[in-house]
């Protein structure tokens, strides 16, 4: 059941990715138009999108941040301990 | 009710091993092996009331085992949890050794968790270390038996440190009782037993031990090696070292380092066992604020994280299990091959990336709204960062990297590929049931936190609360996307600090070995120079004598004498030679007789 339900989306993966687009799209809307503020922890919540922003800013800046930190040398060959 | 009689679940635990190897393989084991963990889990759950119980006089000190309070019955309620469905997981493993370090280990943890005075703390804390070690070892890999040694060595150096904080906590204050420590103005000895909590809560720079052993333990070993060590450590955290101003740095660099090495991993394990680095972070964080509301998000974190690493250890141990592969690079698009392992183990993904109505939802964000409440901010958007790094590795690279992605399973990795045994689904499916039921009815863990007043009072689900989630996390997801070629795993490992005692270990034996070797040698050219050399002179000398001395004075007279017989023999046969011949051999031995005088 769960295999059918990967392939049926498989197969549909452009719509998949459209609605997952229209998804993203409706998040940071909700968040400009509707959401109250009032719970906001600090003023900067109140930019509109801001923890969109931050997600994604997040993502990236960790991806890219680790791969160069890895590439400095960190990453090694598997047997580097087996010498 | 059974009154004030007072039974230690660790107790239990014992027992139950050290009758395991009585009780003859079959059904009646597997009753067995549930009921042992589920009459701990009784006993803490249903029985135990608060008080102090089990003290003894030892010496000058009265020793306490049990103190039972809110906090430390929640920790033994986890635990003891945890422990059913780590036996459940590992019911098929026939060895009873594994069994019975794994329930020593757990009992180990509940005698620190009971424990009312540092020297019982201690006594529980290394029978932690020496029992979890054998689940390294069980695996019997290559790499196991010297991934054990420097596993137990680090512990070893940790209670020792441990030890010595204690004597000298006792010094100063003349108390052993296992309580709050001076946080405000914290000594020496204070400083001391903190570094032994932290050592075994993995916070860098102690922490390299802890993907080290994760990642070489065996499948089921894993699961219980998840759970304890650091839990444990936090609960004697919270005990002892609330408020302590230096946790929260630390914390939130844990946080952030575990992540960062996670992207950096190929192994699912070793990325899972980072992952506990960085979610511990967020406890010892919400330690070092110690505020009510922060101790209560450590406690219920720590709760939730227990189940959730659990499944998440069992859902890859299963890939492990069946497969035999446990690296990124060797695995690959399996969903059709394990698609219950796939839900359960995206349950745990879902739960520890703190979507809503899983359990990670609810207690994540009680650290962090703690953090923002007491205006330090930057803990709590740093704390956020590390959120979206939890998702986008164990939410998003674990699940896309084994069950989708490219195939990467070679055609015997494929065709072993399946869901495995049901009695390890079964476990996986407790995990997964406590996961969404946490994350979705909240008084379940609210009301057995430490400051259930406070607990009541924080309301995960708020409009605002679930849209800041979920823009960060499906946002999360489309950085994931965008960048999946970079994220691409690597067939390599990520140096961490554990090189200092691996080649520090090497620096040692190279100390041991090079300059002992060298003494070694000069000693035997010197004895080959200054002995055997005249030795060999002096014999050759009295050889040489020997030869051209003694044999030469006899045998160039006996050569000589056979010569001229040679001669006298051409001039005359018969009679005259026999006679000349004894001439010369009487004057031979009389020149012999001579010489030798």
């Amino acid at each position: 059941m769960i295999v059918k339900l990967i392939d049926f989306l498989r197969d549909r993966l452009h719509t998949v990715i459209r609605i997952s687009y229209v998804v993203l799209a409706l998040l940071v809307v909700n968040d400009v138009l509707v959401i109250d503020k009032q719970h906001a922890h600090t003023r900067i919540e109140h930019f509109p999108g801001f923890w969109a922003i931050f997600g994604f800013v997040a993502c990236v800046a960790i991806i890219i941040v680790s791969k160069w930190y890895g590439h400095l040398g960190i990453m090694t060959r598997e047997d580097y301990y087996d010498r | 009710m059974i009154g004030n009689v007072w039974i230690h679940p660790a107790l239990i635990m014992i027992l139950g091993a050290m009758g395991l190897p009585f009780v003859k393989r079959g059904q009646i084991r597997s009753l067995y092996l549930v009921m042992v963990p589920v009459l701990a889990f009784f006993d803490v759950a249903v029985i135990m009331q608060h008080g102090v119980f089990g003290q003894i006089d030892f010496l000058d000190w009265q020793l306490t085992f049990g103190r039972v309070d809110r906090l430390s019955i929640i920790f033994g309620y986890i635990m003891t949890l945890m422990a059913i469905i780590g036996t459940i997981y590992g019911m098929r493993e026939q060895e009873d050794g594994q069994h019975i370090a794994a329930w020593l280990y757990v009992a180990g943890a509940l005698g620190a968790i009971f424990a009312g005075d540092y020297i019982v703390v201690f006594l529980f804390w290394e029978m932690m270390a020496f029992t979890s070690v054998f689940l390294i070892w069980f695996r019997r890999g290559p790499g196991s038996t010297a991934c054990g040694y420097r596993y137990i060595m680090v512990h070893t150096v940790g209670g020792l440190i441990l030890l010595a904080g204690i004597i000298l906590h006792y010094k100063e204050t003349g108390s052993l009782a296992f309580t709050h420590l001076n946080v405000d103005n914290p000594s020496p000895a204070d400083y001391l037993i903190m570094t032994g909590f932290i050592l075994n809560a993995a916070v860098p720079p102690l922490h390299a031990w802890l993907p080290d052993a994760y990642g070489e333990a065996t499948v089921g070993g894993a699961v219980f090696l998840c759970a304890f060590t650091t839990k444990t450590a936090i609960y004697t955290l919270i005990r002892s070292c609330a408020g302590m101003d230096i946790l929260i740095p630390l914390g939130v660099i844990m946080a952030l380092y575990g992540v960062v090495y996670a992207v950096l991993e190929n192994d699912v394990r070793r990325l899972l066992a980072y992952h506990i680095i960085s979610q511990v972070g967020y406890m010892v964080a919400g330690c070092g604020l110690g505020t009510e509301m922060a101790i209560n998000g450590a406690v219920a974190h720590a709760f939730a994280h227990i189940l959730y690493k659990g499944l998440l250890f069992m859902g890859t141990g299963s890939v492990l299990y069946v497969t035999g592969k446990s690296k990124f690079s060797e695995l690959g698009g399996l969903y059709k091959k394990m698609p219950g392992t796939f839900v359960f183990t995206l349950i745990g993904g879902l739960s520890i990336s703190a979507f809503p109505f899983f359990s990670g939802f609810v207690t994540k964000s009680m650290v962090i709204a703690a953090g923002f409440e007491e205006h330090v901010y930057w803990v709590g958007f740093l704390l956020t960062v590390a959120a979206a790094g939890t998702f986008l590795h164990t939410g998003l690279k674990v699940p896309y990297y084994i069950w989708f992605g490219k195939n990467n399973c070679s055609k015997e990795t494929w065709d072993k590929a399946a869901d495995p045994p049901l009695s390890m689904s079964v476990a996986m499916g407790i995990a997964a049931f406590f996961c969404i039921f946490i994350g979705s009815y909240t008084p379940y863990l609210y009301k057995m936190l430490p400051y259930p007043a406070v607990a009541a009072e924080f309301h995960p689900y708020t409009a605002y609360h679930i849209s800041e989630t979920m823009q960060i996390l499906l946002f999360t997801a489309l950085g994931f996307f965008f960048l999946l070629k970079k994220l691409t795993p690597e067939p390599t490992i990520s140096i961490d600090l554990d090189w200092f005692y691996r080649f520090g270990g090497r620096g040692f034996f190279w100390l041991a070995k090079k300059p002992v070797q060298t003494v070694d040698a000069e000693v035997s050219e010197a004895y080959n120079f200054m002995g055997l050399r005249p030795l060999m002179t002096i014999s050759l000398f009295w050889s040489w004598f020997d030869r051209h001395g003694i044999d030469g004075v006899v045998d160039g007279l006996a050569r000589t004498v056979l010569k001229t017989s040679g001669l006298v023999r051409r001039l005359q046969a018969g009679r005259v030679q026999t006679g000349m011949y004894y001439a010369a051999g009487i004057v031979a031995v009389l020149l012999i007789a001579y010489v030798v005088q």
